[in-house]
C-alpha cells in the first residue's frame, strides 16, 4: 500500500553512519519499570530474559536430579534412594532437561533476544504471540510440576507404551504438560520463520543473513513440522489412558511400535531442534573471534537445512531392536550415516575459518573450542550407534547415555554457554570476569569428560542404562563418573557466582566489546526498547572483517519507510560523514 | 492492495514494529499459512493411524462405516463447502469496503458452522445411545469384529478434533463480527478476516478428506 510512484525501483537511498550511543541512560531494561511491565511485555528482548530465568530454574532442577542419580550410583547396591524413586528421578531429569531446558534454550532465549537485532527489526513479527508462547511454556511447566507432586512419572522421558498406558503415577499430567509446551515451541518457530522472511532490514538478502539466523531458521522449520506430530502422539497417549482407545496398547488390539514411530518422528528431529541453533552460535563466535570471513558461508547455511531435512528421515534408528523389518533397519541405518556429511561440512568450515585467523581466545571462543572437541566425539559415537550390528550390542547401554550427553551437553549446552557469554554484554550492558569465566569453562570441560568418558567404556562392556543396581565390576567407572558430575556442579556454581557478580557490580560493557561486524553489535549495550532509532542498511556480509566498521553502521539518513531494499545505496555519503 | 484509496490513510491498525501495512499484512498471512502447515501435520498423525489400522483390519472399516449415516455426512459436507463460499464472500466484501456485507456473510458462515455442529451432535448422540462409545466404554454388539472399538476410537478422535476446530472457527468469526461492528475493518485493513478465512478453508478441507475416508468406504 505504501508503494507509490516516487518509490519505484530506481530511487536512491541516502544513508549515513549511525554511531551507537555508549552506555545509554535509558535502555530496554529500565525504560519500563515494575514487575507488571515485565510480565506483560511484548518486547522480544525481555521475553528472552523471562525465558532465560525460567530455563535457568529448570536447568538447576534437572541438574540437581542428575547429581542425585550419580550419588545413588556410587555404590552397586541401594544407598539412599529406592528403585522406584530412582526411576522417577531419571524420568524427570530427562523430561525436564529436554522439554524444559534444551528445546527452548537457544531459540527461545538467545534467539528471541538476538533475532530481531540481527535482522535490523524492531521486534519479531508477532510480539503478542511471542509473549503467549512464554505463558504457554509456564502453563506446561506447571502441569509437569503438578505431575511430579501427584505421583511422579517413571516411564523415562520417552513415555513408551504399553508401560506408560498402564503404570501408576501421573503420566497424564506430564504428557499434557509436554503437549502444551509443544505449542510454545510451535509459536516460537512460526514467529521466527515469518520474521526472517518478512522483516529483514534493507540490504539483508538471504546471502547476507547471519549464520545464526540460518541455524534458527532451520530449527524453526523442524519445530513447526515435527512438534504437531508429538502433540497428536501425546494426545492419543492421553486418550489411551483416559478412554482406552486401543491405538497403542497391545492388550486392546493396538500397536506399541506405532507409538515408537510416532514418538521418534518428532523426537529425532527434536534433537536437531536442540543442536542446530547451537551451530548458528558457533558460526558467529568463531568468525568474530578469528576476525575473519567465515569459510564456506553457503556450505554452513545449507548444511543446517540439510540436517533439518535428513533429520526427518532417520527416526527408525531408535528402533533397531524394536522389531522393525530388516529392510527398514538398513534404510534407516544408511540414512543415519548421511547426517554425518552436513555435520562434517560444518566442522571443517569452522576449522578453516580459524586457520590463519587472528584468534582471540575470549570466553565465548573457549566454549566454542570445547564445543568442537566434545561435539565431534558425540558425533562419531553417533555413527557407531547408527551402524546396525554395533547398535545391537550398544543399544540401551551407557554408551547411548554417553553419546547423547556428548551431543546434548557437550554440544548444545556448550554452544548455549558460548552464546550466553557472547551476548551477555549486549543483554545486560555488563562485562563478566574473564578470568573466572575461563576457569569455570576449564573445570566444566574436565568434569564433563570425567563424567561421560567412563560411560562409553561401561556401555561397551554391557552396563545397561536406567538401571538402579549394577555388578561390582563397574563400580570404579561409576565412581569416577560421579566425581566428574560433582566437578561439573562446582563449575556451574562458579559460573552462577561470577554472572550474578557481573549483573550487580560488573564493568560496563561498550556497545561492541568483541569488535564484531554483526548488526546486533552496532547499537548500544543494552539496546533501547525499540532496538533501532533508524532504519539500518546493510551493504556488506555479516562477517566481512576486512571492511571498516563504519560500513556496518549505516542507516537511512532521511526519515523514509525504508521498505524497498533493491535500490542503489550511496555508500560514498557515509564515507564523507566519517571524514 | 495496490490501489491507493482514501481509506488507506487510516493507519491505526499498523503496529509500530512494521514499516507499512503491506509488510504487516504479508507477515500475518504468512504466519497463518505456517500455522496451517502445523495443523496438517497434527491431523496427519491421525490420518496415519487411520491408514495403519485400515491396512491391518480392512474388513473392520467396511463393516463399521456402515454404522455412519452417509446422508448426514453428505449434508454436512455441503454445509461446510457452502460456508467456505460465504467466508470467501466476506473477505471480498471487506476488500470492497462493504462492511454490511461483511457482517452478513460472517453471520451466514457462523450459521452454517452451527448447522454442522448440530448435525454432528445428533450423529454422536445416536451412536452413544447405541453403546458406540469411544475406547474402553464401547458396548455395541452390532458389528461382528473384535476390534470394532478401534475404528470408532479413530472416528471420534478425528471428527472430535475437527469439531473442536469448527468451534474455534465459530469463536473467531463471532470476534470478527464484533470488530466489524466497531468499524475496525476497511479495504485498507482486513487482515484478521483474511486469515480467519484461510483457517476456515483448512477446516473445510480436512472435513472433505474425513467424509470419504470415514463414510464412503462401504
Amino acid at each position: 500500500m505504501a508503494t507509490n510512484e516516487e518509490n519505484s525501483n530506481t530511487k536512491k537511498l541516502q544513508v549515513r553512519r549511525f554511531k551507537p550511543e555508549e552506555n545509554p541512560e535509558k535502555h530496554y531494561l529500565n525504560e519500563e519499570k515494575g514487575i507488571w511491565a515485565w510480565m506483560t511485555t511484548v518486547d522480544h528482548k525481555k521475553i528472552g530474559l523471562l525465558y532465560l530465568g525460567s530455563i535457568t530454574f529448570f536447568f538447576f532442577v534437572g541438574g540437581v536430579l542428575a547429581l542425585l542419580l550419580r550419588t545413588e550410583l556410587l555404590t552397586p547396591a541401594q544407598s539412599f534412594i529406592d528403585a522406584d524413586t530412582y526411576n522417577q528421578v531419571f524420568t524427570l531429569h530427562g523430561a525436564i532437561m529436554i522439554f524444559f531446558f534444551l528445546i527452548p534454550s537457544v531459540p527461545a532465549v538467545l534467539g528471541n533476544f538476538v533475532l530481531p537485532l540481527q535482522l535490523g527489526a524492531k521486534d519479531v513479527a508477532f510480539p503478542r504471540l511471542n509473549l503467549a508462547s512464554y505463558y504457554i511454556y509456564v502453563i506446561g511447566a506447571a502441569f509437569t510440576l503438578f505431575a511430579i507432586f501427584t505421583g511422579g512419572v517413571d516411564t523415562g522421558w520417552t513415555f513408551y507404551t504399553p508401560y506408560s498406558a498402564t503404570t501408576s503415577g501421573n503420566v497424564m499430567a506430564m504428557t499434557f504438560g509436554v503437549f502444551i509446551l509443544g505449542f510454545s515451541s510451535i509459536l516460537t518457530g512460526l514467529n521466527f520463520i515469518v520474521t526472517i522472511h518478512k522483516m529483514r532490514a534493507p540490504g539483508i538478502t538471504w546471502n547476507k543473513l547471519p549464520l545464526n539466523l540460518w541455524g534458527l531458521y532451520a530449527t524453526s522449520l523442524i519445530q513447526i513440522l515435527a512438534t504437531p506430530v508429538l502433540a497428536i502422539t501425546l494426545l492419543l497417549l492421553t486418550m489411551e489412558r483416559l478412554l482406552q482407545i486401543g491405538i497403542f496398547d497391545p492388550a486392546l488390539g493396538g500397536d506399541p511400535v506405532l507409538y515408537q514411530h510416532f514418538f521418534w518422528f518428532y523426537s529425532h528431529p527434536a534433537v536437531y531442534i536442540m543442536i542446530v541453533p547451537g551451530f548458528g552460535i558457533i558460526s558467529e563466535v568463531i568468525s568474530t573471534f578469528s576476525r575473519k570471513v567465515i569459510f564456506g558461508y553457503w556450505a554452513i547455511a545449507l548444511s543446517s537445512l540439510a540436517i533439518a531435512f535428513i533429520g526427518f528421515l532417520v527416526w527408525g534408528h531408535h528402533m533397531f531392536t524394536a522389531g522393525q523389518s530388516s529392510l527398514a533397519n538398513m534404510v534407516f541405518s544408511f540414512l543415519t550415516f548421511l547426517v554425518g556429511i552436513p555435520t562434517g561440512i560444518k566442522i571443517f568450515n569452522w576449522l578453516a575459518t580459524m586457520y590463519r585467523g587472528s584468534i582471540d581466545m575470549k570466553t565465548p571462543m573457549l566454549y566454542a573450542q570445547v564445543f568442537l572437541f566434545l561435539f565431534t566425539i558425540g558425533g562419531f559415537t553417533g555413527i557407531m550407534l547408527g551402524a546396525l550390528s554395533v547398535d545391537i550390542h550398544l543399544h540401551d547401554t551407557y554408551y547411548v547415555v554417553a553419546h547423547f550427553h556428548y551431543v546434548m551437553m557437550g554440544g548444545m549446552v556448550m554452544a548455549f554457554l558460548a552464546g550466553l557469554h557472547y551476548w551477555w554484554p549486549k543483554m545486560f550492558g555488563k562485562m563478566y570476569s574473564e578470568f573466572w569465566a575461563k576457569i569455570s569453562c576449564a573445570i566444566l570441560f574436565v568434569g564433563f569428560n570425567m563424567t561421560f568418558l567412563p560411560q562409553f567404556v561401561m556401555g561397551a562392556q554391557g552396563m545397561p542404562r536406567r538401571y538402579f543396581n549394577y555388578i561390582d565390576q563397574f563400580q570404579s567407572f561409576h565412581q569416577f563418573s560421579t566425581i566428574g558430575a560433582y566437578v561439573m556442579g562446582v563449575a556451574f556454581v562458579i559460573m552462577a557466582i561470577y554472572l550474578v557478580h557481573s549483573l550487580l557490580k560488573g564493568k560496563r560493557a561498550s556497545s561492541n566489546p568483541w569488535g564484531s561486524r554483526a548488526l546486533e553489535w552496532q547499537i548500544s549495550s543494552p539496546p533501547s526498547l525499540h532496538n533501532f532509532h533508524h532504519v539500518p542498511v546493510i551493504v556488506n556480509g555479516p562477517y566481512d572483517y576486512h571492511k571498516p566498521m563504519s560500513e556496518f553502521q549505516l542507516g537511512i539518513a532521511a526519515s523514509h519507510n525504508g521498505h524497498h531494499a533493491e535500490e542503489a545505496v550511496s555508500v560514498s555519503q557515509s564515507e564523507k560523514e566519517q571524514a | 492492495m495496490s490501489q491507493p484509496s482514501a481509506t488507506e490513510e487510516r493507519l491505526e491498525h499498523l503496529k509500530h514494529y512494521f514499516i507499512d501495512s503491506d509488510q504487516q499484512f504479508e507477515a500475518s498471512k504468512m504466519g497463518m499459512w505456517v500455522f496451517l502447515v502445523t495443523e496438517i501435520l497434527f491431523f496427519g498423525g491421525l490420518f496415519l493411524a487411520y491408514i495403519v489400522y485400515r491396512a491391518w483390519y480392512p474388513e473392520l472399516y467396511l463393516l463399521a462405516s456402515e454404522e455412519l449415516h452417509t446422508f448426514w455426512g453428505a449434508v454436512n459436507t455441503v454445509v461446510l463447502i457452502g460456508s467456505s463460499l460465504t467466508v470467501a464472500m466476506a473477505i471480498r466484501s471487506a476488500q470492497l469496503n462493504q462492511i454490511k456485507g461483511l457482517i452478513i456473510n460472517l453471520w451466514i458462515t457462523i450459521g452454517l458452522a452451527c448447522v454442522f455442529m448440530v448435525i454432528k451432535y445428533f450423529e454422536y448422540a445416536e451412536k452413544f445411545g447405541k453403546g458406540i462409545l469411544p475406547g474402553g466404554y464401547y458396548t455395541y454388539e452390532g458389528i461382528e469384529h473384535e476390534q470394532a472399538n478401534i475404528f470408532f476410537s479413530i472416528y471420534y478422535m478425528m471428527t472430535g478434533l475437527h469439531g473442536i476446530h469448527v468451534l474455534v472457527g465459530i469463536g473467531l468469526m463471532l470476534w470478527l463480527v464484533y470488530k466489524a461492528k466497531k468499524k475496525v475493518f476497511h479495504s485498507g485493513y482486513y487482515t484478521p478476516v483474511e486469515i480467519t478465512g484461510l483457517y476456515w478453508h483448512l477446516v473445510d478441507i480436512i472435513w472433505i478428506f474425513l467424509f470419504p475416508l470415514l463414510y464412503l468406504i462401504d
